[in-house]
């Protein structure tokens, strides 16, 4: 061979370093290499770091200690009932005892108000007069009320709290702080109470103690607007809906296209252009599918998504903000994602089988309904759980669809105003009190652990399936 | 032979093979066609409603389409409805969330294929995905109560305002790491083994076959899941409603200073999805132009995430090709 | 050797003149013997996968109650053919078939001839056994059921009973009905398949290299099957392995690959004997040259 330039030496292998330098210029590299690695590693520890700190946040959040002032001392109360107050809390009071603690504390005006909006008693009246509440019943706007069964026990505590024991909560304290260092929250409550942070209040009426904001009563509670004595049942029932009408809607439709695309469809322009239209449906951000839900399903179809089509009389909603709008929006979201993982699931079947059931001459339906949808069947719900836990998180579309920020009545029906556990989060996180940062802190820990038992379903769906079918 | 005589039965001496119509099976080949079909209906719907009110929105005395796409001030209520302060804070919010998320993903990727075993990888890979599918309302929560208050701490309540870009942008940051993590992993798995020991063979270091053989090989897959991250970021609306505030940063070029005030991250910029939610938040009457606004903002994110995916979708086939 | 008289016999008997092509001074590569159309006939089929001609100009007569042997080099279009013989070739997308297949005088291409039906009558083995994930018994009931087969409880038991049994599977499985298809062996599986195909009574089975994935002695269980089962029914198998041809077949067909000007690779019928002339003095070039081992 041949080297050009003169002035290179005169053999190719000189080109390369010596073995000295070699082993120099070696040591850097490994050295390099080393350090690229923990680079990595570092990397990915801080995405784990991420992820334990929100973890962290979120629980530290739910649980601590309070400063809590109650204008009515719940032992007190149970003692005045004649209860021994060791032994009985306020939830153990019986119904009829906790309607006599709102009776006697509450205003008629107030009183009259509340029964409107749900009755306590089947039977009998507790604030109104049979004669008005027939009166106002058989008018042209009846309050809900007159339609609603009467409450129930978690209810009417919720409502004994909020009116009689009026607990509020002066300062709040968080979890790994509280199980270290008690003494300092004492400390700073006892000096905010010197800087006069406190006007209403009296140092001795203040009593620290543990709080779970997170608890089983929490969710049981309606909502409210005192932080104090809000829940998330009302949140969670209509997340319970909305799942509902998601699933109905976007299973079979989204199962019968995967069907579709994958057992029916040939080749040709409209089949590409329906796939790579479900690939692009499913990068498009929630909320534009909020927009259409609104624009669509509330406005365009207010008739049917108010239920106002399906009565003669006064419709169950005033407008299409109701939970079957916002279903069938979430639905809309999850098709792509449904059709998907359906398709995926369908691939993933031995075209053997297909052959196998053709040659026998089945039909292309005999086939799919008895050979290839058993086998695809686990994959296929996997999906449609994963599916469902996304649509379960999303807030967005929720906040488009019209959410109600406030509502205190659990939907009763497709047509009825709802909220949801997301929207409760945000409107919570969105007030500066402290108590809300706790409450929407508790909300998320629920919504994470719904998540969690959904994902992990699907993921044993998964491997029990897939350790069965050889 | 029985066969025979079976075969004659059915024909009659006739046509064995007529066609029978099956109205059952064309039935559910319809059904099923039906629902494939609904996804177009679907895209339709969007672009039709969302161009709709568009149109409403542009025709309205008040804007022009010109001062929308040119004019830099977003203020409904005085008139002003240039559309730029809410795409600026879109794409820094989004441009930061890229930088937090391009480093720790693809190097979390890099270290998962190339350095993990494969037990640890078969337990990190589903903590990672753990990020992506938390709500993004949480992380809003998460935003406000931990990252605006470290922020503050570390630079200065006075420097950090209490809505800021770059809290928003950081915490969208980790929440898009696995779509970056998820989709260079592949990649760089896909590479053939066959390409790694032929660099290894001639004397590399594990540094530089990952970079310089099996990340370059694996590049439309690693560039593919960058737009998809930017695509989600992009779309993000929760968190940057939270954390970023409702004030879009309004400003003048030429006039405001550039560093201090334009591209500041350390106070609040509205952005598009935000000024949707919040919007919506509130009474909002049908036919009002704020009603309109959101429609026309909502188109321009349409297709700004629509070229994005088109974009990652083509870097998808180029990677295929390369290995099949 | 002894079976040449009694093929010799027996083929004499279905024909109405003189087989000519065994004579060596036979100078013409004529194919077409005046028989009666057997049970499926081609004429001038050629298979097209898109724009690539696999097989052209095939023209056979297969016999009514005989196995019938393809066999030829990889990529000469023999499992393409078979596969056109009961119309599963239609599900390639690109495939187009040219020409006519006539079972029982009747072209199955035709217009308005439902594929669906074909497959009843014609059924199909694979290469690799393809048993349902069900039991052993709903493997055969299936497919039985789809048909129409209307029968209570205890005649589809003797339904299934007898599609094992003509498959010499019955004793092996009787006690193991309830199990899944994938609990039996690799040749179990194979002849599970088989008794599913004779499960909807067909009058044609096709066979795509059914003994290629079974071990020998496996293979050579199905092989006395397949001389069972030529009492009542009509087999037509595609084989790589000659010698199996030679076994089993009562005519062969061999196939070769030919280049055409563009470089096209097809398929084409290059000889269709009774098996033991085309292994002892075949008509034409290529086909010695294979049977020898020159190539393939």
């Amino acid at each position: 061979m041949s080297i050009e330039a003169p002035e290179r030496p005169g053999r190719v292998e000189d080109l390369y370093p010596s073995e000295q330098e070699y082993i120099g210029h070696l040591g850097r590299r490994l050295r390099k290499a080393a350090v690229f690695r923990l680079f990595c590693l570092a990397m990915l520890s801080i995405a784990v770091l991420a992820l334990a700190t929100l973890l962290y946040t979120i629980i530290n959040d739910s649980f601590g200690l309070v400063a809590i002032v109650n204008e009515n001392d719940p032992e007190g109360i149970v003692a005045g009932l004649g209860h021994d107050p060791e032994e009985v809390g306020l939830e153990n009071l019986e119904y009829d005892e906790l309607v006599g603690l709102l009776e006697g504390t509450v205003s008629s005006g107030v009183g009259r108000r509340l029964e409107r909006d749900q009755r306590f008693y089947e039977d009998r009246l507790v604030f109104e007069s049979d004669a008005t509440w027939a009166e106002i019943c058989t008018s042209d706007a009846p309050p809900s009320g007159c339609t609603l069964g009467p409450r129930g026990q978690s209810d009417i505590l919720a409502l004994v709290f909020e009116r009689v024991v009026v607990p509020d909560v002066i300062a709040t304290y968080e979890l790994i702080p509280s199980l270290f260092s008690p003494e300092v929250f004492e400390e700073e409550v006892a000096a905010a109470f010197e800087a006069g942070r406190f006007p209403d209040h009296t140092p001795d009426q203040a009593a620290i103690e543990w709080r779970s904001w997170f608890n089983p009563t929490f969710l049981t509670t309606p909502q409210n607007s005192t932080p104090e004595i809000a829940g998330i049942r009302t949140a969670i029932i209509g997340s319970a809906w909305l799942v509902v009408i998601t699933l109905l809607f976007a299973v079979p439709v989204g199962v019968g296209a995967a069907i579709y695309l994958v057992e029916y469809a040939k080749p040709s322009r409209l089949n590409d252009f329906i796939q790579t239209n479900i690939n692009n449906l499913a990068g498009v951000p929630s909320i534009i599918y909020g927009m259409l839900g609104l624009a669509i399903f509330v406005r365009v179809l207010e008739p049917f998504t108010s239920g106002a089509i399906f009565t003669d009389g006064v419709p169950p909603s005033d407008n299409g903000r109701t939970v079957i709008a916002a279903g069938l929006t979430l639905g809309l979201l999850t098709l792509p994602v449904v059709i998907i993982s359906a398709q995926e699931a369908l691939k993933s079947v031995p075209n053997s089988l297909r052959h196998a059931g053709l040659a026998l001459g089945a039909t292309r339906w005999q086939t799919v309904r008895s050979q290839i949808l058993p086998v695809a069947l686990p994959g296929i719900l996997t999906g449609t759980i994963l599916a469902v836990a996304r649509a379960v998180g999303e807030t967005a579309p929720l906040i488009l669809v019209g959410a109600a920020s406030f509502i205190t009545t659990d939907p009763t029906g497709p047509f009825s105003k709802f909220t949801a556990l997301p929207i409760q989060i945000f409107q919570w996180t969105s007030f500066p009190q402290q108590e809300f940062r706790h409450i929407a802190a508790a909300a998320s820990l629920a919504l994470l652990l719904l998540l969690l038992t959904l994902n992990a379903a699907a993921v044993i769906l998964r491997n029990r399936y897939s350790r069965r079918a050889e | 032979m029985a066969t025979e005589e079976r075969a004659l039965q059915q024909s009659g001496g006739q046509q064995t093979f007529k066609r029978r119509p099956r109205p059952g099976e064309l039935a559910i080949r319809g059904f099923l066609f039906f629902c494939g079909v609904l996804s177009i209906a679907t895209t339709l719907g969007i672009v039709y409603e969302l161009g709709k009110e568009s149109l409403l929105f542009f025709q309205d005395d008040r804007v022009s389409i010109g001062e929308f796409f040119t004019t830099t001030i977003w203020q409904p209520q005085a008139g002003g409805f240039g559309i730029w302060p809410l795409v600026l804070g879109t794409l820094y919010i989004s441009f930061i969330a890229m930088l937090v998320a391009v480093p720790i993903g693809l190097a979390a990727a890099i270290y998962l294929s190339e350095y993990a075993s494969n037990r640890v990888r078969g337990f990190l890979k589903p903590v990672l995905e753990v990020l992506v599918g938390i709500p993004t309302v949480v992380y809003g929560f998460f935003a406000l109560t931990f990252m605006t208050p470290l922020l503050r701490s570390l630079l200065g309540s006075n420097v950090v305002g209490f809505f800021n870009v770059l809290s928003a942008g950081i915490v969208i940051g980790i929440l898009i790491v696995p779509l970056i993590s998820s989709l260079a992993e592949d990649a760089l798995r896909a590479v053939p083994d066959s390409l790694r020991q032929a660099a290894y063979a001639l004397g590399a270091s594990k540094l530089e076959v990952s970079t310089r053989v099996v990340v370059p090989a694996a590049l439309s897959g690693i560039a593919a899941g960058f737009v998809v991250a930017m695509s989600r970021a992009v779309g993000e609306t929760m968190v940057v409603t939270l954390a970023s505030g409702a004030s879009p940063r309004n400003f003048m070029l030429g006039e405001d200073s550039l560093f201090s005030y334009i591209l500041n991250p350390f106070q609040g910029a509205q952005a598009m999805t935000g000024y949707v939610a919040i919007t919506a938040n509130g009474d909002l009457g049908y036919n009002t132009i704020d009603y309109n606004s959101i429609f026309a903002i909502g188109l321009t994110l349409f297709f700004m995430t629509l070229g994005l995916n088109s974009l990652s979708r083509r870097f998808v086939r180029r990677f295929r090709q390369v290995y099949e | 050797m002894t079976n040449e008289t009694s093929t010799e016999s027996r083929l004499n008997e279905m024909i109405e003149e003189p087989m000519t092509s065994a004579q060596e001074n036979q100078a013409e590569p004529e194919i077409t013997v005046v028989r009666p159309p057997g049970v499926i006939e081609t004429k001038n089929m050629y298979v097209f996968y898109g724009d690539f001609m696999a097989v052209a100009d095939v023209s056979l007569n297969f016999g009514k109650n005989e196995i019938s042997a393809l066999i030829g080099p990889s990529g000469c279009g023999k499992s393409t053919v078979l596969r056109s013989l009961n119309r599963m070739n239609d599900l390639v997308a690109s495939a187009r078939t040219e020409g006519e297949v006539h079972y029982h005088g009747e072209n199955i291409y035709a217009e308005g001839v439902d594929p669906v039906e074909v497959r009843r009558t014609i059924g199909m083995v694979f290469q690799k056994p393809n048993p349902f994930p069900k039991s052993i018994f709903d493997n055969i009931a299936w497919g039985a059921k789809i048909n129409g087969f209307r029968g209570n409880k205890s005649e589809t038991e003797g339904l299934v009973q007898e599609a094992l049994e003509g498959a010499a599977l019955w004793d092996e499985v009787k006690d193991k009905l309830a199990e899944s298809g994938y609990s039996l062996s690799g040749g179990q599986q194979q002849r599970l398949c088989i008794a599913r195909a004779i499960a909807t009574k067909p009058d044609v089975i096709l066979m795509d290299e059914p003994c290629s994935a079974l071990d020998p002695i496996a293979t050579l269980r199905i092989e006395e099957l397949m001389l069972e089962l030529k009492e009542n029914y009509s087999i037509i198998i595609v084989t790589h392995n000659m010698q199996q041809a030679a076994r089993v077949s009562d005519r062969t067909a061999f196939f070769n690959v030919k280049l055409n000007d563009t470089g096209m690779r097809t398929g084409r019928l290059v000889e269709y004997s009774p098996t033991d002339q085309l292994f002892t003095s075949p008509t034409e070039k290529d086909t010695e040259d294979y049977i020898t081992g020159r190539f393939g």
